[in-house]
């Protein structure tokens, strides 16, 4: 077996194995913090040890028991037992609650980690570290802060889950779609920081997190698949990922949806999200806000050529995300569709009232631009893409809003 | 595991009748239930005295040891399994009495 060959088994065995193994010896011995350590010795070991032995015939089964033994010497070395570790440990040692379909010790390390009494963003990295994986410095440097500083949060939001006694496991059938939606804005989060990556000297599309959180929400999926919106997030993941290399040119600039080559868009990502969308259809239950989110992208993808976009069903669609969310981010997504439909005056009036709301929002300002340069307004639509660049945060979009701007003449 | 639920206001007025009334049914509840520890309404921070005895000899100053817009008026003290039964209760409780509630282990 080649290095090349072991080095891949071992990444392999790390998407596969990471949470499993953190989520059992978190249940195991009680703690997220052996358990995290315990995995991470656990991966080095096989970094040392399988290019010389070669890869194990069951890398999981190898990695659990290495792990294992890992957990119980720093347990030893740290002589850390006592009486309230012993006590998180029978808590967490309890005979299991009765075993619904969807229990999975992925699942309850997942509901942990997206805890509402932790804080949105030590939520997303705690679920990023414990559930995927990455390492203290990768996730430091996706959000743009200093490893210490990362460092900290993680370790403070392992000491609040022990010592304030957040529990281990899938929360009661009637909290559930609560938590499941928190779940949901922890890996929409990640997802969208990869999508739309800020910064000054960042890539644009940073896809390692939008990897991550496709196969994250592939793995919560997997474990909840009755759930609707789950499907949907995943759908609306899928179908935005699709379009992901149409959407940016080779020399940085944002491509804006109606411009973009759509021979460049991910067939199968497509249809996979299709899938899904008809999938969630053919239920008949009520969508909600990611389900409703996936059927517009799902009708953009639809159209070989922006002139095929069926722009009252998009309108349609938007309406009913309004009544789920109306917030002014929706209703100015509304009005782009608007702007198709019904002319870009009547969704420009739409746009100013929002004015107040999102002053503060590139995105509001790229949008006026745009119709005020539709109606000939050239000087309020330079105004406005100033203001845009000014607001921009990531380097596609200001590079793709200086060239309209500097195309008004 | 127990929970002290800190009761914070920016009054130290006393519960209205409705609230007295929501509070002695949520209490009955946590004695009815098990969880129930001690509860007790706070004197306003005007009524706070300050002792500092680490050094050669007492020290009184009057008033709370932090002035703040909002501070403690009460506070209950719970038995819980976990922080998830914790926060249910401490919802319960702050919907009772009408005020905002803090939650932590005690260790």
């Amino acid at each position: 077996m080649s290095a090349t060959d072991v080095r891949e088994a071992i990444t392999r065995a790390h998407h596969e194995e990471w949470a499993r193994l953190v989520a059992a010896l978190a249940r195991r011995f009680g703690d997220l913090d052996t358990a995290e350590e315990a995995a991470a010795e656990a991966f080095a070991t096989a970094v040392e040890r399988w290019p010389a032995d070669g890869v194990p015939p069951n890398p999981g089964a190898w990695l659990t028991t290495t792990a294992n033994r890992k957990a119980i010497d720093r347990i030893r070395r740290e002589n850390k037992r006592d009486a309230k570790q012993m006590e998180a440990q029978v808590s967490y040692g309890e005979p299991p609650e009765p075993l619904g379909p969807i229990d999975d010790e992925r699942l309850r390390l997942i509901f942990t980690c997206c805890h509402p009494a932790l804080a949105p963003g030590t939520r997303v990295a705690l679920t990023l570290r414990m559930v995927g994986g990455l390492t203290v410095a990768e996730i430091a440097r996706a959000f743009l802060v200093q490893e210490s500083a990362m460092g900290q949060r993680i370790t403070r939001a392992k000491a609040k889950i022990k010592a304030a006694r957040i529990p281990y496991r899938v929360p009661s059938a009637e909290d559930l779609p609560g938590r499941v939606s928190a779940v949901l804005a922890v890996l929409f989060l990640v997802f969208n920081e990869g999508y739309l990556a800020t910064g000054p000297d960042t890539d644009p599309v940073r896809h390692e997190l939008t990897a991550e959180a496709i196969r994250l929400t592939r793995l919560v999926r997997a474990l909840l698949p009755e759930d609707g919106e789950v499907a949907g997030l995943l759908a609306l993941m899928l179908l935005t990922d699709a379009r992901r290399t149409a959407r940016v040119t080779p020399s940085g600039e944002l491509v804006a949806l109606g411009e973009q080559d759509r021979g460049d868009w991910d067939t199968a990502l497509i249809a996979e999200g299709h899938r899904l969308v008809r999938e969630r259809l053919a239920t008949g239950a009520a969508p909600g806000r990611y389900q409703v989110l996936a059927a517009i992208n799902a009708v953009h993808t639809s159209a070989r050529h922006v002139a095929d976009t069926d722009w009252s069903q998009v309108v349609a669609l938007y309406d009913q995300l309004v009544r789920l969310d109306p917030s002014p981010i929706v209703v100015l997504n509304r009005a782009v569709a608007i702007a198709e439909l019904d002319g870009p005056e009547v969704a420009l009036a739409a746009v100013d009232r929002l004015a107040d709301a999102l002053a503060g929002y590139h995105a509001f300002h790229a949008t006026r631009a745009d119709l005020l340069r539709r109606l000939g307004r050239r000087q309020a639509s330079r105004a406005a893409y100033d203001r845009a660049v000014e607001l921009a945060g990531n380097t596609a979009e200001t590079a793709y809003l200086t060239r309209r701007r500097d195309q008004l003449g | 595991m127990q929970y002290l639920f800190s009761v914070i206001h920016d009054s130290d007025a006393l519960a209205t009748a409705d609230e007295m009334a929501a509070i002695d049914v949520f209490n009955d509840r946590l004695q009815a239930e098990g969880h129930w520890v001690f509860a007790a309404g706070l004197g306003g921070p005007d009524t706070a005295t300050v002792i500092d005895n680490r050094g050669e000899e007492a020290l009184f100053t009057d008033g709370p040891f932090v002035e703040s817009k909002e501070y403690l008026v009460g506070f209950w003290i719970v038995e819980a399994a976990d922080l998830d039964v914790a926060l249910k209760l401490a919802a319960e409780g702050s919907k009772a009495c009408n005020r905002k509630v803090e939650v932590r282990p005690v260790l």
